[in-house]
């Protein structure tokens, strides 16, 4: 569990974080989102103390960040910059395994994980490891620089705009990874966008800054339906809110028995593209399955009560 | 498709044809007389090295085939050996005991049109590092069989070497002592110095004016100063003049070179390090590098280029610097200049400046092989989807 206490940055008189507070459980991504100069990247730098904060602490399983030297703290954690920060001079491999090397791992271990890690980003380790960042694609660089920070299984992964570089077919595949990579290692994640929808698709909380200030923090749900400001309407949007609602429910959860025909649509596919199937193909009602067999319907009545009831 | 430095190199060539090849003198000290390149034996002999030079001049014109501009150059270049040794036998046949043969302006202005021929087809060639050094190699190789064939023996430059054998490898170690030496003690002061200017701007702002003005001070006031202060040095703290700290000599001129040495190798270090990438610098310290870590694995290997272009620039500019070091008893090539003027000897002058001119070009050469081969890997392939 990670605890932000009352966290603020001044720079030159102006406070760039101003007094935030929140609690990240273990086991969770939060998504901190918000626009340019809100401070994103300000409040991560300062849970590793790459930023050394004005007032207020951060804790980390109850023990305060202070209470060890700067770079020990930051060996633990995970850290993903802005644009991939990549070594220029260093191969793919050594890249990877720069941190288990300053914690000391052995040759063979580091090599290990250096492999793992670049299958889990489907990029195959014989063709990639030996390759410098320059002879990587924008996209190869990004998910390098997200295999290094994960090398060591930090129990904290920071990662600011980690998927900022790359065209959205793979950024929803990145998303897709790196959500699934989470669940399998139950780590702790921290990330930073100014993409709302990037929030609402990962985040198990998403926390809305706005100049410096924290101004919500609840689930994605909570968000769309809650607006605690106009700011945060404005970022979740007006219009695409009852669509980013639906996006957020599985068709599992509203299925019934009944007839339905044509082409069937996965239980784990989201509301949004099931109505989105049904204004496509011209049907009411949608056949569900689950694996290979069906096991029910979902129905334009249905989807459409779903975004009344909560919107 | 011609060469345009091809055609110019043909041209001047050919104009340098006109200019004297080779002079005669009575002896050692008088002006001698010059004769032009035809002038220098038989007329067989004499049209057939001078076709070939022609030939290999021609070469040079041919901008689409590189190897062969090169081939050229090496060809010229033989041609005027050929020649010289021709003259130097039939021009003191008879001319008495004290004659001398020298080359004249038109040798030296056809060696260096034909070297520049050379260095033009070769980069045209764009060799590696390892290549340019196998061709650093097999130049210096046919340079030294050359020297000690004994095909030139009969030039005054010559004569004069060999009467002065162990002064000239003296005067060679004296001066690669100096340069040297003077390198290694600035690099010992000044990486840590350019550190140190990298960790805090404040003391760059100051320190690198301060080594600026060292830097314009002109070098015979340098060794001027050096005189007095190094004199009193010795003569007042005890066992200085032991290990010979004096205000003429070795000492004097070391410390100047060394003076001279700073600047570079400070503001080179400090700019080499600063070259990283912010980013490869932010993820360095964020994933938990002390500040020598980072040093030792991101910043000096990332900054290596520039930190050696600036050792580079000190060596060449010390190996030139030295022989100045002559005027105040330092030693090296500067004491046969200085003496070659004082006895208006041009080629006791030579035997000074030649070897110094010879050295910097294979520092400089060397010292960039070194560069291309730190150069990190830079290479960047377009974006492609991953
Ligand atoms: N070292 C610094 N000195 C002075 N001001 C700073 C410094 N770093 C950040 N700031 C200011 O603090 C504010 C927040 O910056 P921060 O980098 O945290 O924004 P961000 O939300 O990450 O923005 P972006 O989405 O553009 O990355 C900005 O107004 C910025 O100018
Ligand atoms: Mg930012």
């Amino acid at each position: 569990m990670i605890e932000i206490d009352q966290i603020s940055k001044v720079y030159d008189g102006k406070a760039a974080v101003d007094a935030v507070s929140m609690t990240v459980e273990t086991g969770t991504i939060t998504v901190i989102v918000g626009t340019s100069g809100s401070g994103k990247t300000t409040l991560l730098r300062m849970i590793n103390r790459l930023e050394e904060p004005t007032s207020g602490e951060v804790r980390i399983n109850g023990v305060v960040t202070t209470s060890m030297p700067g770079h020990i703290l930051r060996r633990r954690i995970g850290y993903a910059i802005q644009g991939h920060g990549l070594f220029p001079h260093h191969t793919v491999g050594r890249n990877i395994g720069a941190v288990p090397q300053l914690l000391g791992w052995s040759k063979e271990k580091t090599r290990a994980r250096v492999d793992e890690l670049l299958d889990l980003f489907s990029m195959d380790p014989a063709q990639f490891r030996d390759r410098y960042p320059a002879e990587l694609s924008g996209g190869q660089q990004q998910r390098v620089g997200v295999a290094r920070a994960l090398a060591s299984r930090p129990d904290l992964l920071l990662m600011d705009e980690p998927f900022g570089a790359l065209d959205p077919i793979i950024r929803a595949r990145a998303q897709t990874d790196l959500r699934r990579i989470q669940r399998t290692l139950g780590s702790t994640i921290m990330l930073v966008t100014h993409d709302m929808e990037e929030a609402i698709h990962l985040g198990d909380r998403v926390a809305v800054m706005d100049g410096g200030q924290l101004v919500q923090h609840g689930t994605p749900a909570e968000i769309i339906q809650n607006p605690a400001t106009a700011f945060v309407a404005d970022m979740v949007g007006g219009v695409d809110r009852p669509l980013r609602l639906l996006s957020l429910i599985a068709v599992a959860d509203i299925v019934e028995d009944g007839p339905a025909t044509g082409t069937p649509i996965a239980a784990e596919a989201s509301l949004r593209d099931a109505l989105s199937a049904c204004l496509w193909s011209g049907r009411d009602a949608l056949p569900v399955t689950r694996g290979d067999a069906i096991i029910g319907r979902v129905t334009l009545p249905a989807i459409r009560a779903q975004a009344q009831a909560t919107a | 498709m011609l060469s345009a430095p091809g055609l110019l190199f043909f041209i001047l060539g050919c104009a340098a044809l006109t200019a004297p090849y080779m002079t005669l003198a009575a002896n050692r000290i008088v002006a001698g007389d010059g004769f032009r390149a035809w002038q220098l034996a038989a007329p067989g002999p004499s049209v057939l090295a001078l076709g070939v030079l022609a030939a290999g001049l021609a070469m040079g014109v041919l901008g689409a085939w590189p190897t062969l501009r090169v081939i050229g150059a090496a060809l010229g270049l033989g041609a005027l050996i050929w020649l010289l040794t021709l003259g130097s036998t039939t021009l003191l046949d008879g001319a008495g005991e004290y004659a001398r043969v020298s080359p004249a302006a038109g040798f030296w202005c056809l060696v260096v049109v034909l070297a520049l021929l050379l260095a033009d087809g070769l980069t045209n060639l764009s060799p590696g590092p390892w290549a340019r050094l196998g061709i650093l190699g097999v130049i210096l190789g046919l340079l030294a069989a050359l020297l000690t064939s004994g095909l030139l023996s009969q030039l005054s430059i010559m004569q004069e070497f060999s009467s002065r054998k162990p002064a000239f490898f003296d005067a060679l170690s004296r001066h690669l002592w100096l340069s040297l030496g003077s390198l290694l003690l600035a690099a010992i002061i000044g990486l840590p110095l350019g550190i140190a200017c990298y960790r805090k701007p404040r003391l760059q702002d100051t320190l690198l004016p301060a080594l600026s003005f060292l830097q314009t001070i002109p070098s015979l006031a340098m060794f001027g100063i050096m005189i007095p202060l190094l004199g009193w040095v010795g003569d007042t703290i005890p066992g200085a003049q032991a290990i010979g700290i004096a205000g003429i000599g070795f000492a004097p001129a070391f410390i100047a070179l060394v003076l001279y040495s700073l600047l570079p190798v400070v503001a080179n270090t400090a700019a080499g390090l600063g070259s990283t990438p912010p980013a490869a610098q932010e993820a360095a310290r964020g994933m938990g590098m002390t500040f020598i870590q980072r040093l030792a694995k991101v910043e000096l290997p990332l900054g290596l280029p520039i930190i050696l272009a600036g050792l580079r620039i000190v060596l060449v500019q010390n190996i030139g610097l030295a022989v100045i070091a002559g005027l105040i008893g330092g030693g090296g090539f500067g004491a046969f200049v200085f003496q070659g003027l004082n006895q208006t000897a041009i080629d006791l002058i030579l035997l000074g400046a030649l070897p110094t001119v010879a050295l910097a070009l294979v520092a400089g050469v060397l010292m960039d092989i070194l560069v291309a081969l730190t150069q990190p890997h830079t290479r960047h392939v377009s974006e492609s989807a991953p």
